[in-house]
């Protein structure tokens, strides 16, 4: 079987393989806003969505009750509604700009995923080789370059929309992302000074991050870069809240003072193209956020993925096969990144809205001087080292 | 009035980063996210109707069986949106209770009018008439808001009773004292 797949002509496996990482990522962040409105009900004391059942499927004793509860059911009657209700386009919108903005909203959020790594496995040649669409040696600038670009549906929805409220939700919204973007990059440059080490070969592809992150035992390389990094990791996590426009920082949509901000025009499907765009960019900032800080793929500190395989492979003879232990990596990276999305959630659902001037008062003033400091004290230190070495 | 100054102290740095009001914040959403939660699953559980609730008004029957009610239309002259309407009728001479001589008809209140305020209770000499628990009503038409006198003995069924006044009236004028 693995034989008659990789005998395929490449253009078809790229397409089949990025078509099942749609498959994984779309549902990921549709459930999302199921996972939202419950976790925002379990803070507030509510049960929330639990009342959804299909009557063909009623009759089903335990299981089908449990998903009930769980609001399931919901989620796809949602689906279903934002699928067949009718779609206007108010009159004095730019019709053109207006029905565009969902759909490149959609672009940079599902196509950044093309260069995050998700899981890693041995080949036979004992090399171990990531599991990802494409390991491009530019992965994290791609990321960066190509999410940045989500800002533009926002402009665009904001500009097209053709009302006050929109309007100022797009431009709060551009502000705000180009603000934080700067302090974003910033934060993770002393992680790439670090795994690109004087002499060795430079790359900024994440995988190689992640192998630095995967020392056995008691090593150098046992310790996440969140333990030696925690200034830029947490510059990182603030900006990806802001370029995410999770709350605190959710200005563009800011419902009590700009009605839904820039979709407030928008109904139907394609505002749940935007929707969906947001949590896929939450998906995709937490996996690289993971990849960056909290050693991907990889278990626990000083337990990589590859020792944890050794180790199973006492109890279960197949777990060295590729196929299993590609499975177990992504299968730890999505749980990962499902635990990120709780803490976004969480952190929703606990602060207060910062106010337009505190959000750019805290970039500029406080995160961008903190990330140069930290840029500069790492630089230092990383140059230091090397001249111990030497 | 006493004047109390209040310091306002400048904030400290761990305060100005709001990191430690953040963290405390985090861990009581998570304390709340582990609790139970406190909805009321409304049409399954219902709450607990506190004593002396002012729900539909229904007619009551006493322990007997006797319908109260003597159609005496103190109700429907005291009730403030003139939402009941009574026809009097003579009772039946062959009837267990002909000596109260008069008993309703017919006993409509509309539910569209009523205003839930209990003057009709209150005013009854009969103790014919409650407010009970019932607190939701609900139809298609306007025809269906309106309780006829089934409907509201329906809903009353039967309180205890103190008095039986009229059986002890029967009983004084069976030994000759009617008065």
């Amino acid at each position: 079987m693995f034989d008659f797949y990789f005998n395929l002509p490449l253009i078809v496996r790229l397409v089949v393989q990025a078509g099942a990482v749609i498959l994984v990522l779309f549902p990921i962040a549709a459930a999302c806003s199921m996972a939202e409105r419950k976790i925002s009900a379990w803070i507030q004391g509510r049960p929330g969505p639990n009342r959804t059942v299909p009557p063909f499927l009623a009759w089903v004793p335990v299981f089908v009750p449990f998903l009930q509860r769980l609001g399931v059911f919901q989620l796809a009657a949602d689906g279903g509604k934002f699928v067949f209700k009718q779609d206007p386009v108010p009159g004095h919108v730019n019709k053109v700009y207006f029905i565009l903005a969902p759909i490149i909203a959609m672009i940079p959020a599902l196509s950044t995923i093309v260069v995050v790594p998700f899981g890693a496995y041995v080949d036979s040649a004992g090399k171990l080789v990531p599991i990802v669409l494409a390991n491009l040696d530019i992965g994290l600038l791609a990321v960066f370059a190509v999410s940045s670009l989500g800002v533009y549906s926002v402009i665009l929805a904001g500009w097209a929309s053709n009302s006050k409220y929109s309007f100022l939700g797009g431009v709060r919204a551009s502000a705000q992302l180009v603000s934080y973007e700067l302090a974003m990059t910033l934060s993770v440059l002393p992680v790439f000074l670090w795994v690109n080490a004087p002499g060795g070969q430079g790359t900024l592809s994440l995988f190689d991050v992640v192998q630095l992150q995967s020392g056995v035992g008691l090593h150098w390389n046992s310790v996440w870069f969140i333990g030696y990094f925690p200034v830029s990791a947490f510059i990182f996590l603030v900006a990806l809240f802001a370029e995410t426009n999770r709350a605190p920082f959710d200005m563009p949509e800011s419902e009590s003072e700009l009605v839904g901000g820039f979709h407030t025009e928008y109904g139907a499907f394609k505002w749940s193209l935007f929707f969906v765009a947001e949590y896929c960019h939450m998906v995709v900032g937490s996996g690289v956020f993971i990849l960056l800080f909290l050693g991907g793929w990889n278990p626990l500190p000083g337990l990589p993925l590859t020792a944890l395989v050794d180790l199973l492979h006492g109890v279960i003879p197949f777990a060295t096969h590729p196929l299993f232990m590609g499975l177990l990596g992504i299968g730890i990276f999505i749980g990962k990144v499902i635990l990120s999305i709780f803490f976004f959630m969480w952190v929703r659902w606990t602060l207060p809205r910062f106010r337009y001037d505190q959000v750019m008062d805290l970039g500029w003033t406080k995160l961008l001087p903190l990330s140069i400091a930290n840029l500069v004290i790492y630089t230092l230190g990383i140059a230091g080292l090397a001249l111990l070495q030497k | 009035m006493a004047v109390i100054p209040v310091d306002r102290k400048p904030l400290t740095f761990a305060e100005r980063t709001y990191i430690p009001q953040i963290i405390g914040g985090l861990r009581t959403t998570l304390k709340h996210f582990f609790r139970p939660t406190v909805t009321l699953q409304y049409p399954e559980q219902r709450p607990e109707i506190p004593k002396g609730y002012r729900g539909v008004p229904t007619l009551v029957k006493d322990p007997n069986g006797r319908e109260k009610c003597v159609s005496c239309q103190l109700c429907e002259f005291v009730c403030p949106p003139k939402a009941i309407r009574i026809a009097p009728g003579e009772l039946p001479a062959d009837s267990a209770n002909a000596h109260v001589e008069k008993g309703p008809q017919a006993f409509d209140i509309d539910m569209l009018r009523c205003i839930y305020c209990g003057l009709c209770q209150e005013v009854c000499p009969e103790e014919a008439i409650f407010l009970q628990n019932q607190f939701s009503m609900s139809g298609y038409t306007r025809a269906e808001m309106v309780n006829n006198k089934a409907r509201l003995y329906e809903l009353g069924g039967t309180l205890p009773d103190q008095h039986f006044k009229w059986d002890k009236k029967k009983a004084a004028e069976e030994h000759g004292n009617a008065h």
